[in-house]
């Protein structure tokens, strides 16, 4: 709808970005963006203004404004991973997504906060400290939560985005941009979708380009997209989908976007229930949802079945291993030498190694790396390396049996609670945290499938829940459709925030969740 | 005493002849200014992702093939982790777990006791070939206690080619390598020079006893030419001969050939086994190759290689140029390998053959005693000789239809050789050296010298 206003010129893309950078900047204690990138937006967005003045728009996204995971390279602006190792880093060339967007005209507002490399389901364990998550400032949750005199309580009782895509989350859901792109390796951009109540999609594997994305486990890791509606998730997917010859894991097939039919139809399809992620410490609030969104596909006419995927609880231990050994190859080209941070000590090339990779890696980054390395020893390789991949190929195996038997699509929970406060979140260490999280998405990134969270409806904390939709390879048009089609269903609140409210005007009124397609 | 058996196996490294390197567009050059061939994937830049060089693969293949390999359908490539200055990532992709060619042969001939005229083929066993990338260089400035790097030839692609133990002495894993060398220039897929460092060998030697099991083996390294190759490993099985007669051990140990001194030493790097903690490379999908059989129908010629159409494609090998040579010519197995020995001679040689009446076999002696001695001497090409093939072919009439002596042709050849512009026939003039045909003004010579010497010849009639 925001395209369409920027069509008809009810409002420039200078103003659209004036506004998104003003919010941005008194949203500024969400923690969400490490860098933004004010004068070469603006610079963007009066391009923009140009072609929309010659009636030469260059599509869709031109002119929306969008912000990036702070692991997506990007020319000429700061890429740090939100890691010490890299700050400072300017990198020489565009992640391939990054330049996709940038050729439709997106206005490219700035970098998202993470955690340190990715790792970590919080966003909280990043060098610039963590992203919290917008609905802690919603009138929903406030009026949820224990009424409390002083001020200084409701400061601390801020919940978490989830992660590590948080950033990006909480940008798209505080209306600073109107599309974000994150990563998703174990559930990265479909957790913090979930906690933040937006739509979360990742791709499958080999649709998106990873070129440019700097990567924590390459035969998993997915651009991820973060929308406020599934519609605005299509546009996005349609504008980066496709070969890259710069990244050989990228299917050849020609990729050819589609628009979701405005009136998505279920009535034909099979949904599979699958038992094992009725997951322990799954809330009953969640539980309910999930039977309840089970049921509303039920009486739309679609099949409802029970499905199994036995090797489900493996995934985690699973995940563990072939993650920590990627980790510990793909951080190896962090010695100091070329880029990043270097460190002081120079008695020798070596001691040099080991103290820039102390300065540059937090305890989440080293601990994976000594970990990984472990696994990747000769005496340790047939053991846990080999045998993970093994597991793995069952894993992806009891999808391929569940979707070969007629089911089309899978409906899970996403998370196994709402958001928790970040005073709570951070009594647990990151390990624990992340095995404890990944639990119902990580299995969609050992068998390469696209997965989105749809947000669903409020807890009783007044905090976002979602639903995960799971769906065949490179079937994104099958998926989203029934993503559109419950989104309808369950017309998911939007977030009253003080901040948003003063930005209101008819660009965002229009609908609950403001879109931009 | 009981005899000694040397056992001497090879890891030679060729460096690949292609415009780009094996996983990014920077270009191969050799002597370029530092860094200045460095993509960001090269440099190890995060995010940057390998992308497979179709030239390479096709390069690989037909040494493959050349070398009677089986050439695999499926291989695969890994990653070999260590932190060394010239990595940048680390970790170096190689083809560990199912390289793209395995169990071939090289088939490749010695002289007994140094004499060129008996020659005894011999083969050595291929392990295997696998693609890998180059590494960078670094240069250690010990005066400032810096390292220089230089990532120019970071990312080349290499051919690994592995020769078993077949091999006993120096003198045939000289002969073996420089077989291979001239494969890879017969086939293009390598330059394969030693000083430009696009060949590289790694020997590998040990000893035993007949019947015994293999001994601990050492590794060479730091071999600069093929020369120093065979005194490398007849200084390292005498080495070890000499310790085990002596009671002491051979350590698994990597050693440094010295050229100056003409000995092994350890080397100083070596800390103790390495885990490498190999990995599949999850950026680069199975590298599939295809034959006339399996090639699918609707496809991409530019995505696939076939291997059949490379092996049709393949020149003739050494060998069997030679054989042809031997053949064609009727010259001995020997000349015809030092025919193809010197780049650019076998051509030569067949060149004169064309344009003179004399016999190739007649022809072959000049073209080995004389022209290649003035080459060796001069230390000249056969491209840089100043004795075209079409003036040697001129002299070469001139000997043959006796015009001038075998004697005089070797002046004349002397005088070509300063390369003053003048031809075969304008020599032979100017310094009269015409063979004197006619009886009536020899019989007139000889009366001369005998009148000039009356006292001399005295002394002879009397006895």
């Amino acid at each position: 709808q925001v395209s369409a206003a920027l069509k008809e010129g009810h409002v420039t893309p200078t103003e659209l970005c004036q506004r998104c950078l003003a919010l941005i900047k008194s949203t500024k204690f969400l923690n969400a963006y490490i860098t933004v990138a004010e004068k070469t937006a603006l610079e963007q967005a009066e391009e923009s203004e140009k072609r929309y003045k010659r009636g030469q728009p260059l599509g869709v996204l031109d002119g929306i404004p969008v912000a990036v995971k702070d692991n997506f390279n990007t020319a000429g602006i700061e890429t740090t991973c939100a890691s010490n190792m890299l700050k400072g880093y300017i990198s020489p060339y565009n992640a391939t997504v990054v330049q996709k967007l940038l050729d439709q005209g997106a206005v490219l507002l700035g970098k998202t906060n993470l955690d340190e490399f990715a790792m970590g389901s919080g966003s909280t364990d990043g060098v610039f400290g963590p992203v919290r998550n917008p609905w802690s400032y919603s009138r929903q949750y406030k009026e949820k939560s224990v009424p409390k005199s002083d001020s200084e309580d409701e400061e601390s009782n801020w919940v978490i985005t989830g992660g590590s895509s948080g950033g990006s989350a909480a940008a798209v859901s505080s209306f600073t941009c109107f599309a974000a792109l994150g990563s998703d390796t174990g559930g990265s951009t479909r957790n913090p979708a979930a906690h933040c109540g937006v739509v979360g999609l990742k791709p499958t594997y080999g649709l998106i380009s990873r070129h440019g994305l700097i990567p924590l486990v390459n035969s998993m890791d997915v651009p991820g997209i973060l929308t406020r509606c599934v519609d605005d998730a299509a546009v996005v997917l349609g504008s980066l989908a496709g070969h890259d010859p710069k990244d050989s894991t990228t299917i050849q097939d020609n990729f050819k976007p589609f628009e979701l039919p405005s009136l998505p139809d279920v009535s034909k399809l099979s949904i599979g229930i699958p038992k094992e992620y009725h997951a322990p410490g799954l809330s009953s609030e969640i539980l309910a949802l999930w039977s309840k969104a089970a049921d509303l596909f039920k009486n739309a006419g679609a099949k409802v079945t029970e499905v199994s995927l036995p090797h489900t609880r493996y995934s985690i231990v699973c995940y563990h291993v072939l993650c920590t050994a990627e980790v510990a190859s793909n951080m190896a080209r962090f010695d100091g030498l070329e880029y990043g941070h270097r460190s002081d000590m120079n008695k020798s090339t070596e001691s040099m190694y080991a103290a820039t990779r102390r300065e540059g890696f937090n305890d989440v980054v080293r601990g994976r790396i000594l970990s990984g390395n472990y696994f990747l020893l000769k005496q340790n390789y047939e053991n846990y390396f080999v045998k993970a991949q093994k597991v793995r190929r069952l894993i992806a195996n009891d999808f391929l049996k569940v979707f070969g038997s007629g089911v089309d699509i899978l409906l899970t929970p996403t998370t196994l609670t709402d958001a928790v406060p970040y005073m709570e979140f951070i009594k647990e260490d990151n390990r624990t945290r992340s095995a404890q999280d990944d639990i119902l998405t990580q299995a969609a990134n050992m068998a390469g499938l696209p997965a989105i969270n749809v947000p669903a409806a409020l807890s009783e904390r007044g905090l976002p829940v979602g639903l995960q939709f799971i769906g065949r390879s490179f079937q994104e048009k099958q998926l989203l459709t029934v993503a559109k089609w419950f989104e309808k269903q369950v017309k998911f609140p939007m977030i009253q925030l003080e901040e948003v409210k003063g930005h209101n005007d008819n660009v965002f009124q229009h609908q609950k969740s403001a879109s931009f397609s | 005493l009981a005899p000694w058996v040397p056992v001497v196996g090879l890891e030679i490294h060729a460096q690949i002849s292609s415009n780009s390197k094996l996983f990014s567009g920077s270009q191969v050059q050799f002597a370029a200014p530092p860094n200045s061939l460095v993509s960001f994937f090269d440099a190890s830049l995060p995010g940057t992702l390998p992308v497979l060089n179709r030239r390479c693969v096709e390069a690989a293949v037909m040494t493959g093939l050349a070398l009677n390999c089986s050439i695999n359908k499926k291989s695969l490539f890994d990653r070999k982790h260590y932190f060394y200055a010239d990595l940048p990532a680390g970790y170096q992709i190689t083809q560990q777990r199912v390289p793209i060619a395995v169990n071939g042969s090289l088939s490749y001939s010695l002289c007994i006791d140094n004499k060129m005229s008996q020659m005894v083929t011999k083969t050595v066993r291929i392990k295997q070939i696998q693609l890998e990338q180059d590494s960078g260089k670094s240069l250690h400035d010990d005066t400032r206690s810096q390292t220089l790097v230089d990532l120019n030839r970071a990312g080349v692609g290499l051919m690994e080619v592995v020769m078993e133990p077949d091999m006993c002495c120096g003198e045939e894993a000289a002969a073996a390598v420089r077989e291979l060398q001239l494969i890879l220039q017969t086939l293009g897929s390598s330059q394969a020079v030693m000083a430009e460092g696009q060949l590289r060998v790694d020997a590998n030697v040990s000893v035993h006893h007949p019947g015994q099991p293999y001994g601990v083996r050492t590794e060479v390294k730091n071999i600069n030419s093929i020369r120093f190759l065979a005194k490398a490993v007849d200084y390292e099985i005498q080495r070890q001969i000499e310790e085990l007669a002596n009671g002491g051990t051979i350590l698994n140990e990597t050693r440094a050939f010295d050229s100056k001194l003409g000995c092994t030493v350890p080397m100083r790097d070596k800390e103790g086994k390495q885990d490498y903690r190999f990995m599949p490379e999850p950026n680069l999908p199975p590298l599939i190759l295809y034959d006339a059989k399996s090639l699918p129908a609707n496809v991409n010629h530019q995505q696939v290689v076939n291997i059949d159409w490379i092996h049709e494609r393949l020149p003739d090998l050494p060998s069997v140029k030679r054989a042809k040579l031997v053949e064609q010519y009727g010259i001995l197995p020997e000349h015809s390998f030092a025919l193809l020995n010197e780049d650019g001679l076998s051509e030569y040689f067949e060149n004169v053959v064309k344009q003179t009446q004399m016999k190739p076999k007649k022809v072959i002696g000049w073209i080995l005693n004389v022209l290649l001695s003035y080459l060796k001497q001069h230390s000249l090409t056969v491209k840089e000789s100043p004795v075209s093939c079409f003036l040697l072919a001129d002299l070469l009439n001139l000997l043959e239809k006796r015009e001038i002596s075998s004697t005089a042709a070797r002046q004349v050849f002397a005088e070509l050789w300063k390369g003053e512009g003048k031809t075969p026939l304008e020599i032979v003039k100017e310094k009269k050296l015409e063979l004197i045909q006619d009886q009536k003004e020899l019989e007139q010579i000889c009366q001369a010298v005998i009148d000039g010497q009356e006292s001399e010849v005295i002394m002879i009639v009397l006895g």
